[in-house]
Formats: C-alpha cells, structure tokens, sequence
C-alpha cells in the first residue's frame, strides 16, 4: 500500500479532485435557487439506519386521508399498501371500503361503482387535470406519491411548506388567490394554510399540533416515496459488511499470491 | 496455417475435445492465463477491469428493467414507479443502474485519468486508444438516452436541450433535429427511438471494448514507468497476479456502489425528475446529470450557440489525436516534470468544469468557465505540442525490475535523457 501511495500520489491526488468536486457538485446543483434555511426536523426515517416511527405513519395517514386527499391524489398507491404501516387487514379493508372506486364494464356494458378493495388504487379526488384546476382557483394540487423525492430534501421541506404558512411582511403584495408562505419559492403559493391546532382528532390521543400534524404527515409521505427504505438500508448494512469482510480476505489473498515477487 | 485439429495441451478430455475443434480455451488461457503483464502496476490499472464490471452489471440489470419498463409517454413515468413498488426487488435494481450509470463514469474518468498521466494513448497504443475515447462516446449517448427514459422532467428538458443543439449546424440543423425527434417536438416518438436505442448501444460498446482488449493485447499493457518490458523477468503471469489485485479493487468498488444503492440512491440524480415530464412547464434551472457537467459548462462558456457546440463536441473529438499532439517520446508523468504539473491543472481544471457546469450559467460562473474551457484546450493544443520540444525529461530507467527492487528507483537524476526506446 505504501507504494500506492508514494509513488503514485499525486496522479491519484488529481483523480481524487475530480472524484470529490463531481460529488461535491451534485448538491448545490440541485439546491440551485434556493436560499431559505429549512427548520431543523430529525424525522425517525433519517440517517443511514432511520426507519419509520409507526405511529406517526398511521397517524400521517390519517391527516392525508382527512385534509390533504381532499386534493391531492397518490396515484402510485394502493389500499394493499397501507398493511406495510401496521394497519391489519381488516382495518384496511374498513379503509377502502369508505371509498366509491369506478369499475366495468359490466355484462351489459355499463360502468359502475362499489366500494374500493386492497387491490385497487388510492381514489383521486379528482378525474383528471382540468378538473382539479377547475376546483382550485386553476392551480393544479401535484400528485403526493413520490413528493419528498421530487423537492431537494424533501421532507424537510414538505414539513417546513406546512407550516410555513403566515401574513405576508409588510409591503409585500400577495396576488389574487395566493397565500403567503416563508418556503414555497416566491413566497406565493396556491395551496391554502389547511393545518390549523386539532385538524384531525387522532385515533392514539396525541395532540394534534399543527407541527405534530406536519411531522406525521410528512413521515407517511416519506414512507409514500421510499416504501422500500426500511428494507434497503437493512439489506446495506449487511452487504456492506460481507463486502468488507471479502475484501479483507481477498486483500490476505493478494498479500499471500504477491509475497514471492520481488519489491513488493 | 495448416487445416486440422488445433493441438490443445489440456488434459481434461471434455476440455480437449472441444479445445482441438475450437481452441476458446487456449485462448482464454493465452490472454487471461498466462499473458506477460508488466509487473509493476498500481491500483490504477485496477480502471479497466472495473469499467468491465460495470459494463456487464449496467447490461444485466438494464435487460430485466427492460421487461418491466413501458416506452410511452403516458406509462412510462408510472412504470417506473411500479418498478420501485411491485416488481420483486425491482428497487434493487433500479437503483443499481441508476447508480450503476454514475459507478461507470467515475471508473471511466479514473482509467482516462490513468491514461494521460501514464501516457498510455502513446505510441504503439494509439489504436487502443481511439477506440476507447469510442467506447467513452457510445457510453455518453447511451446514459443520455437512459436518463429519458423515466420521463421526468430533466429527462424530458435535457432531452430537448440537448437534441436542440443540433439546430445549431447551419442550413439542415433545423430539418436534423425534426428527424431526431420523429415530430415536432421531444414526444412518444423521440422516447421511443431512445429506448431502442439505450438498448442497442450497450451491445455496441461491447463490441468495441472487445476491439479495445484486442488492441491491448497485441501492444501489451502500459505501466507506471512507462517503458517497455524487456523480457520475462519485467513481467508476471495474468493470472494468478492481476486477477487477484483486480479483485482488491473491485471489493472497494462494490462497497461505494453498495453505498450508493443503499444509503443514498438518490444523491446523484436531481429531484425534478421524480415530477413526471411536462412540456409546459420549464425547470428553473436544466442540469444534466454530473458526469456531463464538464462538457456542459464548456457548451455554455461560449456565447453563440453553434461554437458552444463545436467547443463541446471538440473537447471530446480532441482526444482522438492526442496521440499526435503530445510530441514527447516519454509517457509516464513521473519522468516529465514539468508536463507533470500542467496535466495535474488540468485535472483540477476538469474538476472546476464539472462545479461550474451545475451553476447557473451567469455573471462569474461564465467568466470562471471560459478560463477553464480556455486552459482544457490549451493543454492539448500549445502545452503538450510544445513540451514535446522544450522540456528535458528524467532519465528513464533501464527496465520495469530493476526500479521495482526495494532501494532502487532511476539513477543519474538531472542527467541527459536517453531517446526512448521504441518498440
């Protein structure tokens, strides 16, 4: 090893660089635009072994289906799903059940409704695009499916938007319609202040704050973009760890294979 | 040569039966076995095989994505998704390509690094060479066709973007791009061309690093010394030796792409392509993915559009002559000490290409991209034509065993340099 870095170092110093400024390069890239410090957070998901708190994802669940489904579809998930956030089967099917899903056709042709199933889709509360600006003043509510995926760090700021909100400062002219909000780029956005103290009244008997409604919402859409999250830093921990334990026999091997040639 | 059997030396009789009809394994054995590779290579020389690896693993996992995946405006966002959420381990699996993509580039840079610092593009390598900075242009255009394909936002901006630089070539530039797109803007057509396309190129470069590893194996493999060998005690069978210490090499190569898949798998992508694509909404600022920075930032330090483009194709096309440009007998850096720190500026002059390629494209950052664009040209066109001539390498040493003995190293220091031997 000593060679490696004797010898070689500094051609490897200039592979480092530019090993270092493209990972370097890949955040400021993405945050380009934005200057607003997000308030401090440390969701139960973050870090390299978070997983979700439970709780809060049924609860986050329930602010969804209460406040935010009220526009905002999720398209990408199904009723089935929610039996990944400790909710039994019943319970789900009870869930489901509350909503009207379109089917068909049936045998004479016709469409119809009955209650939703696991199998089937979150119902959107609206039928398509024109619709939903038609019902909100001609701004489209985004789809919530993979939300903290599509906005750099993205649960912080999904927690920060919600409760973001405030009066706009002094001198500052809001636009017909718009709302004033300290994170949302601009400062003018759409989408209404909807999280106001005891919004939803929890099934657990925590309070809902607006910052606890935030919290728990925030973790279910987390959960909603990387359902796989809990599985995939498990499964890194264990393969990163057989990696380090091969590579330190195959680097004995290499010692052993190498220790009759000369100079090295 | 004589018609009949190939005389096979293996015992096994299966072995030898099918090696005297088609001797695959003598030749595997000649090329993988037994092949004289000098023995005084450092990790670098771990790039090429890595680059393999990725290749293989981009193919393996891009065939499955495959059987999941819908080229359709309309399905493709949400297959994707469904990739993510209800095909077996197809999170796995996206996230390996995905990262695999940037895994491959990372090594890639590393062995052109390895390349012009070794002087490995030099006579007789010339040909390897060229059909690497080949390979390098097909796994361009392959990753930007791959990054279309989820049709998300950057994937359908970088698309037009880039597609819209052919519009700079005068005259036809306009009809090119329309032929490009199949219409008359980035659409279902243009997708679908580029998934045939991401899927056939793949199998190209194949092909082409067959030719590479060809070539490199009638000229032998460069070393850090940059000398030839000079006879069986410069050098060391393949295997078991290289097999080995590539296989060091590839387990820390695994743990950082094991990290990336596991731990931060959307690092290296950009948030505004988990929005699905829209064509009346512009992003605030189109980026394309890191690896393409560099180049990026040298299209936009230009202030017309078509010299952008030529500046941008140029800075690759311009490694085609390399070989003819560095006018220095001597290879390796090590021995060449002032080219030695111009290349090294180069290096971190590539490094400020890739930073400044993912800024706005204003006011300093502009300014900062012309200086760089300025010396990444220079280097190959008025510094490397010139040291050839003006600097006065290190004495070179007699061969590859000699230096490699511990106490070692080249003698007479500051001493005339002997003419590079030529093989």
């Amino acid at each position: 090893m000593s060679r490696f870095f004797g010898k070689t170092g500094r051609s490897l110093v200039g592979a480092l660089v530019l090993g270092a400024a493209a990972f370097l390069n890949a955040a400021p890239a993405r945050a380009a635009g934005e200057a607003i410090v997000l308030p401090e957070t440390r969701f139960s998901f973050e870090g390299l072994f978070g997983t979700y708190d439970r709780g809060s994802l049924q609860r986050g669940f329930q602010v969804y289906k209460e406040v935010c489904a009220a526009c905002h579809a999720m398209r990408q998930l199904s009723y089935r799903n929610l039996l990944e956030i400790g909710l039994s089967e019943e319970q789900v099917r009870n869930i489901a059940a509350q909503f009207q899903v379109v089917d068909g056709p049936n045998d004479v042709g016709e469409m119809f409704e009955r209650p939703a199933r696991l199998s089937d889709r979150f119902r959107r509360p609206f039928p398509n695009e024109n619709a939903a600006r038609a019902a909100n003043n001609g701004a489209y509510p985004p789809d919530l499916s993979v939300m903290t995926k599509a906005r750099a760090n993205g649960a912080d700021y999904v927690h920060a938007l919600l409760t973001g909100y405030s009066d706009p400062p002094e001198g500052f002219t809001l636009m017909e319609g718009m709302n004033y909000n300290r994170y949302f780029p601009g400062n003018q956005i759409a989408m209404p202040n909807v999280l106001n103290p005891d919004q939803v009244e929890y099934a657990d008997g925590t309070a809902a704050t607006v910052e606890q409604m935030a919290r728990d919402v925030t973790t279910f859409l987390a959960w909603a973009a990387e359902p796989e999250a809990e599985q995939r830093r498990r499964m890194g921990v264990r393969i990163i760890l057989f990696l380090i334990v091969l590579g330190g026999l195959t680097y004995a091997v290499k010692r052993k294979v190498w220790a009759d040639v000369k100079g090295h | 040569m004589a018609i009949g059997l190939h005389q096979s030396d293996f015992k096994n009789p299966v072995v030898r039966w099918i090696d005297s009809r088609l001797p695959v394994f003598t030749m595997l054995q000649k090329e993988y076995g037994t092949f004289p590779t000098p023995r005084n290579f450092n990790y670098f020389w771990n790039f090429g095989a890595l680059a393999m690896i990725s290749l293989l693993i981009m193919i393996a996992t891009g065939i499955f994505l495959s059987m999941h995946y819908t080229a359709h405006t309309s399905y493709a966002f949400d297959s994707v998704e469904r990739i993510m959420r209800d095909v077996n381990y197809g999170w796995l699996l996206r996230y390996v390509h995905m990262n695999g993509a940037s895994m491959f580039f990372i090594v890639v840079y590393i062995h052109i690094w390895r390349g012009l610092w070794y002087g490995s593009y030099k006579a007789p390598r010339e040909i390897l060479w060229i059909l690497g900075v080949v390979i390098f242009l097909l796994m361009m255009a392959t990753a930007f066709m791959g990054y279309v394909l989820p049709w998300g936002q950057m994937s359908f901006w970088g698309a037009t973007v880039i597609t819209n630089l052919f519009s700079a070539i005068p005259l036809v530039g306009e009809d090119i791009v329309v032929w490009l797109w199949g219409g008359f803007s980035v659409d279902n057509p243009t997708l679908n061309r580029f998934f045939s396309l991401h899927y056939l190129l793949p199998f190209v470069t194949v092909g082409v690093v067959f030719l590479h590893v060809a070539a490199l194996h009638i000229t032998g493999s460069n070393n850090p010394l940059g000398i030839d060998p000079k006879g069986p005690q410069d050098t060391l069978p393949f295997h078991p030796y290289y097999t080995v210490k590539d296989s060091v090499g590839l387990m820390a190569y695994f743990v950082v792409f094991a990290f990336l898949v596991f731990f931060t798998p959307n690092y290296l992508g950009h948030p505004d392509n988990y929005i699905p694509a829209n064509p009346l909404v512009t992003p605030a600022h189109i980026v394309p993915e890191w690896y393409f920075l560099p180049f990026y930032a040298i299209l936009r330090a230009v202030p017309d559009k078509l010299g952008g483009v030529v500046l941008m194709f140029g800075s690759i096309a311009i490694l085609f002559i390399l070989p003819w440009l560095d006018t220095s007998p001597v290879r390796s850096m090590r021995f060449r000490p002032i080219a030695k720190w111009f290349l090294l500026i180069w290096g971190i002059n590539f490094a400020i290409l890739t930073w400044v390629g993912g800024k706005p494209a204003e006011g300093i950052y502009v300014t900062i991209a012309r200086f760089a664009t300025a010396y990444y040209f220079a280097y190959f066109l008025v510094v490397l034509p010139l040291l050839g001539r003006l600097e006065r390498p290190l004495a070179l040493p007699e061969s590859i065993a000699k230096p490699v003995l511990r106490g070692g190293g080249p003698v007479l220091a500051g001493a005339a340099a002997k003419p590079m031997e030529k093989a």
